[in-house]
């Protein structure tokens, strides 16, 4: 029950976050100087062109109609059409994000898997050479621009050393359409294609590794720190004095309430790392969302643009709940309190 | 969503300085951090005097000197124009500085003032404040950035204003939990009974209180908004050539790999090295502040 309330309180939170969002792109679309059909017809329309424009658009109404009429379309799922593709920008989207969300789930593993371990080996052998080698590549890692990294993983694996793919998915020989989820790794299993799924896994490897480099890096340093926290309680001290095994005492005793920090922090940090998405996607020709973006953007198409951007945000507060959702469920504390 | 735990701060006293800089002096980290913060800032600042070929920040052309290597001659080699590429690193590094220097001038103080407002007042004050930066929290910098610069025209100033609106939810959360935390504590209570006024109670009691992890923060944030502004230049949208910028000369530089590999790395390098400085600095800062982990 007071779960229930918890998660109740917890969605109520994460739409009217989506209703403010939607204000703000709102006011970043139509507030901003510059008149947003003149910008798509481009200088040579004429001045009736425009108006025609701007009553089929409905910016010819007052704002709060004009935001109405915004949010509704939200509400249907109409992102209106792109210039660019001269497509809904709904299919557009849907089209590349599942790339966008495998490349994002495949760098949220690694994150963890690498991070956590290096943390809680950093905290087990604090102020020794463990602890300021995981400092050293988590400081690194932070301070490095993913579009440099990705730039330099290029060059290493793929020009240097021969052992990777540098751009796409897939190779261009290998036909395979992701009909089920969309992501290649999940489809080429679902439709027992291991071949595929091999090359899959190849494809992905240097774009999510570039990608997940500086959340690696946050999260073993917040692992650290709270492994570090936690390991100075008194009920870690008790079990200490009443000879549980060590192993035992990091592993079931400390590493779950240290685990929530970092299960945070990383709901956070994932705004920043949907923002470098933008320019790992670029650098390594991945078919995703963020590129689309980036192409719309230098071509000034702005119906494409704000749906990237809205699709973002709500991506964003999505991962968001379902991370405090985790975090209720780690720690009882939360569900009980309602916040840290 | 996520609430930061920030433990109480020991005030920082003039009377301490010295401790304070011995302790700076034997921590590696700190010291390393300042020297190249130092190093970068100086190099920005006397950009025209230290670069061997001031000239080439311009659109010069020079094709008999193009895609050269490294030399003496060369510190960096140069690039497809035949521009040397050390001088255009050194002032590219003005524009990532200035760029820091003008998103976390106008965040950190708005954020500042935030902060202290929503912590210290509570109720509606902090229920709207609050709101605002979860609301912004849900917005990458980056993708901001590129909304406005497809709204407005890409360029430098539309990049550093949009980041710059994102960026203050970042400190306001901050300041928010050492407020909420001095708020109930006696000298701020002492300061309220002898009838001092909020601003005396916002700025001279509570304030000075925050500073060490401001610093430390700022710090850390200087390296981080100059990656966004470096990945915002790499995607075409930072400042428009010619002037140089690192992110860039790395994008132009690509187009290069990689058999004139010095045209992108070298200055993706230079980006990493002002970045890493700043966050040695940063974290040389909570080690002496004993701040905990800020971000």
């Amino acid at each position: 029950m007071e779960f229930l309330l918890f998660l109740g309180r917890r969605v109520l939170w994460s739409i009217l976050v989506l209703v403010g969002l939607s204000i703000v792109i709102f006011a970043i679309a139509r507030g901003m100087p510059g008149d947003p059909a003149r910008l798509a017809l481009g200088p040579r329309a004429t001045q009736e062109q425009v108006a025609d424009l701007n009553s089929k658009l409905g910016l010819d109404r007052p704002l709060y109609e004009q935001y109405g009429l915004f949010v509704a379309g939200l509400a249907r799922g109409d992102l209106g059409r792109s210039l660019l593709t001269e497509r809904p920008v709904n299919d557009d989207i849907r089209d590349t994000f599942a790339a966008t969300f495998e490349l994002v789930l495949a760098t949220i593993t690694i994150a963890f898997v690498i991070g956590v371990p290096l943390g809680v080996a950093a905290a087990r052998w604090k102020d020794r050479w463990p602890d300021n080698a995981v400092r050293l590549v988590a400081i690194i890692s932070a301070v490095t621009p993913s579009f440099f990294l990705a730039l330099l993983l290029q060059i290493l694996a793929g020009y240097v050393l021969h052992i990777l793919p540098t751009t796409g998915r897939l190779p261009p020989n290998m036909a395979f359409s992701p009909d089920i989820t969309g992501l290649i790794t999940m489809d080429s299993i679902l439709h027992w294609r291991w071949d595929v799924f091999g090359e899959a896994l190849r494809y992905l490897l240097l774009p999510s590794i570039a990608l997940a480099a500086a959340t690696m890096g946050q999260i073993a340093r917040i692992t650290r720190a709270s492994m570090i926290d936690v390991a100075s309680q008194d009920y870690i001290e008790a079990a200490r004095a009443f000879g549980v095994p060590e192993r035992l005492r990091v592993f079931k005793y400390m590493l779950r309430p240290a685990f929530v920090p970092p299960l945070t922090i990383s709901g956070l940090e994932f705004a920043s790392l949907i923002g470098n998405a933008f320019v790992v996607e670029l650098v390594f020709a991945w078919p995703g969302m963020a590129a689309y973006g980036v192409r719309t953007i230098l071509q000034k198409d702005l119906n494409a643009v704000m749906g990237v951007v809205i699709v973002s945000g709500v991506f964003f507060v999505i991962v968001n709940l379902l991370i405090d959702l985790l975090v209720g469920f780690v720690d009882p504390r939360v569900r009980i309190r309602g916040r840290r | 969503m996520a609430e930061f735990e920030t433990v109480p701060i020991e005030p920082m006293r003039l009377s301490n300085s010295y401790q304070n800089w011995y302790r700076f002096s034997r921590n590696p980290t700190a010291v390393i951090g300042a020297v190249i913060v130092i190093i970068s800032i100086l190099a920005a600042i006397l950009a025209p005097y230290i670069t061997p070929y001031p000239e080439h920040v311009g659109a010069v052309v020079n094709f008999r000197a193009r895609h050269l290597p490294p030399s003496g001659e060369y510190w960096f080699g140069t690039d497809n124009v035949g521009r040397d590429i050390f001088t255009r690193v050194i002032f590219g590094a003005r524009i990532s500085l200035l760029l820091a220097l003008v998103v976390l001038g106008t965040a950190v103080p708005v954020g500042t003032v935030l902060g202290l407002l929503a912590g210290y007042f509570g109720g509606w004050t902090e229920t709207i404040i609050m709101r605002l930066t979860d609301i912004a929290l849900a917005i990458p910098p980056l993708v901001m950035a590129l909304a406005v610069a497809a709204v407005l025209s890409p360029d430098l100033i539309n990049s550093m204003l949009a980041i710059a609106a994102l960026w203050w939810t970042w400190h306001t959360r901050l300041i928010y939990s050492i407020t909420r935390q001095l708020r109930g504590q006696e000298f701020v209570e002492a300061a309220e009974t002898l009838g001092a006024s909020k601003f005396h109670i916002l700025f001279r009691e509570i304030l000075p209180n925050c500073v060490s992890a401001i610093a430390v923060k700022t710090s850390l944030d200087c390296g981080f908004v100059i990656l966004v502004g470096a990945s915002l230049s790499f995607l075409g949208l930072g400042i428009q050539p010619p002037t140089p910028d690192l992110g860039t000369m790395v994008s132009q530089g690509s187009a290069f790999l990689p058999d004139f590999w010095w045209e992108s790395i070298l200055p993706g390098f230079a980006i990493l090295f002002i970045a890493l400085g700043f966050n040695l600095l940063g974290d040389g800062l909570r080690d002496l502040f004993d701040v905990q982990e800020v971000r």
